[in-house]
């Protein structure tokens, strides 16, 4: 194989300018995807961050039929008691959960004493919040990153909007199940970064305080929160976890909750699958590079070569030998290719975050481009190429090792 | 026994609708350690019986025999196997691999065809270079030396294995008729020197005079045989 491998080799320095070409080609195309991957990766990364440690969790549980109806915030599909009981009895014993939180969600209105607005809450424990969304008091933009009693966090847009700065007292007002209408005194502790995404733009508040608001005699929650110790094992786990809650019936037989993943829950997650599908094109434009370029280039030297291919078979080379020498050098383009292009495209992505370049994505503007290099998407695309030049080979490589030698030696 | 006999033997070629018989069914031995040529003009059959005695060829009818192996059983990888056991060739272009230098062209047959050990390719290589008085280019490209040079490193190549048979196809044709003459007496002595039997096809009738046995071709047809000189009609 040494042998075959230093026959290869030379027989590509050979024709340097075509090697040169057709392995820049691969580059090119290596380092286009790999700065893609990269570049579009932690854009993903960051909003699948940004939804689910800044608001929704990893996943989310509630009672059976309230996301359907989620819109309305209805108080009436709040979980109570007994449910609640059952329910942390089963998340207390999942090992794979680092944290949940329970919320009372509710729609308000929000008095300046001049003016009133409608606002969506969240009636949180701070602490198990920020234990499941660690992202959230980086949201706040000014004020307090922790959440007391009587206090209130409110949306960037709904406090320069009702000209609101912390500190300031505000009212609000809420009316219960039972339709009755209850006001309380707030202050403004934070002003929260609004952000693209579901409860974006809700503010906080603790949830005695909610529970008050909302005159409840009893413990009620509408959802619980939660996430894992390991992102990577969301699919498992939820899978594991919605199995045990499906035994959780009603009197009626019913099952009493639903578990929702932040893929469910996030619009945002049809723009991350769009990402995957644009990605897994550019990565077929890659194959279609690699197959072309490397089958041209080794079509033309078993072309240029016929009389050499006459010789190696007739002095008693086994077209095996020959198959393989061909193949070597269609696999030696590739790992150049595939080579250089990672040490380019990685080369890029440092330029790229040391220029510290900034984009808006919905209301939130100037953020930083962090591009990672995603290491296990370097190794496919490395041996993307490296698989494709052995197959782009493969056609000339059998064509050479059946030639005839006769016909082989006499052709000029 | 014979080291190459052939009964009867025939060619026949499809050239689109036209049958064309390139053998016509001619017998001959040639015994071991013999130094014999095939002569005639262009188009007589000379290239076409060195092809199936080198077994890159078929025959169409007859029986050949090569070291008392039937070449129309043979397929094409045992074929392959048996040239570079046994099987030295020498091509008119000289046909030696550019990106290999004259000692890797001389190596090649026993790195690729036989997988000898290390130490005694060195030998084998060192010895045919010195043999062929090569050593001092064994550095140099065949791009680097002469045409009467590569002729050389060719002929050491077909020899490095150790063949019982050494094919040359117009061995001569493409160099001047000093350089010709020296390949040809190189051949000779290398024939001495390594007991290997060597049958070469020419048109040049003052190289012609160098073989032992001269096998003339016309049409196809073997038209005559002489033995160092006395000519016998087939």
């Amino acid at each position: 194989m040494h042998n075959l491998l230093k026959i290869a080799l030379r027989n590509l320095l050979r024709y340097k300018r075509r090697t040169l070409l057709t392995t820049s080609l691969i580059v090119l195309g290596v380092v286009f995807v790999l700065v893609f991957v990269s570049v579009t990766g932690s854009f993903k990364s960051m909003m699948i961050a940004q939804n689910t440690d800044a608001m929704l969790g990893h996943f989310q549980v509630h009672r059976k039929g309230y996301v359907a109806s989620i819109d309305n915030l209805p108080l009436n599909m709040n979980l109570k008691g007994g449910a609640i009981g059952r329910l942390e009895k089963i998340l207390t014993g999942e090992k794979e959960i680092a944290a949940y939180s329970p919320r009372i969600k509710f729609g308000a209105m929000f008095s300046t004493y001049v003016e009133t607005t409608n606002i969506r809450l969240n009636g949180i424990d701070p602490e198990r919040e920020l234990a499941t969304a660690p992202l959230l008091a980086t949201r706040v933009l000014d004020g307090k990153k922790i959440l007391g009693r009587g206090e209130l966090w409110i949306p960037e847009l709904l406090a320069k909007g009702m000209k609101v700065k912390v500190g300031d007292t505000v009212v609000i007002v809420a009316t219960n199940q039972d339709g009755s209408v209850n006001g309380k005194q707030l202050i403004v502790a934070g002003i929260l970064e609004s952000v693209t995404g579901p409860g974006g733009r809700d503010g906080y508040l603790h949830i005695d305080d909610a529970a008050e608001i909302l005159r409840l005699e009893e413990k009620e929650i509408s959802e619980f929160a939660l996430r894992l110790k390991d992102f990577d094992q969301l699919a498992p786990v939820s899978e594991r976890l919605a199995g045990l809650l499906a035994q959780e019936l009603n009197q009626q037989d019913k099952p009493i909750f639903e578990l929702h993943t932040w893929e469910k829950l996030s619009p945002f997650f049809n723009i991350a699958r769009m990402i995957d599908v644009m990605t897994l094109f550019i990565k077929l434009m890659l194959i279609a590079i690699v197959l072309i370029s490397i089958m041209n280039v080794m079509i033309m030297a078993v072309y240029e070569r016929v009389r050499e291919i006459g010789t190696m078979a007739a002095i008693g080379t086994l077209p095996g030998k020959i198959l393989s020498l061909f193949m070597l050098e269609g696999f030696c383009l590739g790992v150049a290719g595939a080579a250089v292009g990672n040490l380019l495209g990685v080369a890029i992505i440092w330029i790229l975050n040391l220029s510290h370049i900034s984009y808006d994505f919905g209301r939130q503007e100037g953020l930083i481009l962090q591009a990672g290099i995603n290491w296990p998407e370097l190794a496919v695309i490395s041996v993307i190429v490296i698989v494709g030049s052995v197959l782009a080979s493969l056609q000339p490589a059998f064509k050479a090792s059946r030639l005839d030698p006769i016909k082989a030696l006499r052709h000029v | 026994m014979a080291l190459v006999q052939a009964l009867g033997l025939r060619k026949t070629y499809r050239v689109g609708d036209v049958e064309v018989e390139a053998i016509r069914g001619i017998d001959f031995s040639i015994a071991p350690e013999s130094f014999v040529s095939f002569v005639g003009p262009s188009g007589s059959g000379k290239s076409t019986l060195l092809n199936m005695i080198g077994c890159l060829d078929r025959p169409s009818g007859g029986t050949l025999r090569v070291m008392d192996r039937d070449v129309a059983t043979m397929n094409r990888k045992e074929s392959a196997s048996f040239r570079g056991r046994n099987i030295g060739f020498i091509f008119q272009d000289f046909n030696l691999l550019p990106v290999l230098t004259v000692y890797e062209n001389i190596e090649y047959p026993l790195l690729m065809v036989q997988d000898t050990p290390a130490a005694e390719r060195k030998s084998r290589v060192m010895t045919l270079l010195a043999a062929v008085g090569m050593a001092e280019q064994r550095d140099k490209y065949p791009s680097q030396i002469s045409g009467g040079q590569k002729q050389r490193v060719a002929v050491a190549r077909a020899l490095v294995t150790n063949p019982k048979l050494v094919l040359a196809d117009e061995p001569t044709a493409n160099l001047d008729h000093q350089t010709a003459y020296l390949v040809i007496d190189l051949m000779k002595k290398m024939r001495s020197e390594f007991a290997t039997t060597f049958i070469f096809s020419t048109h040049d009738q003052k190289i012609v005079g160098e073989a032992e046995i001269i096998h003339t071709l016309e049409d196809g047809l073997l038209k005559s045989s002489a033995n160092q000189g006395e000519a016998s009609h087939a």
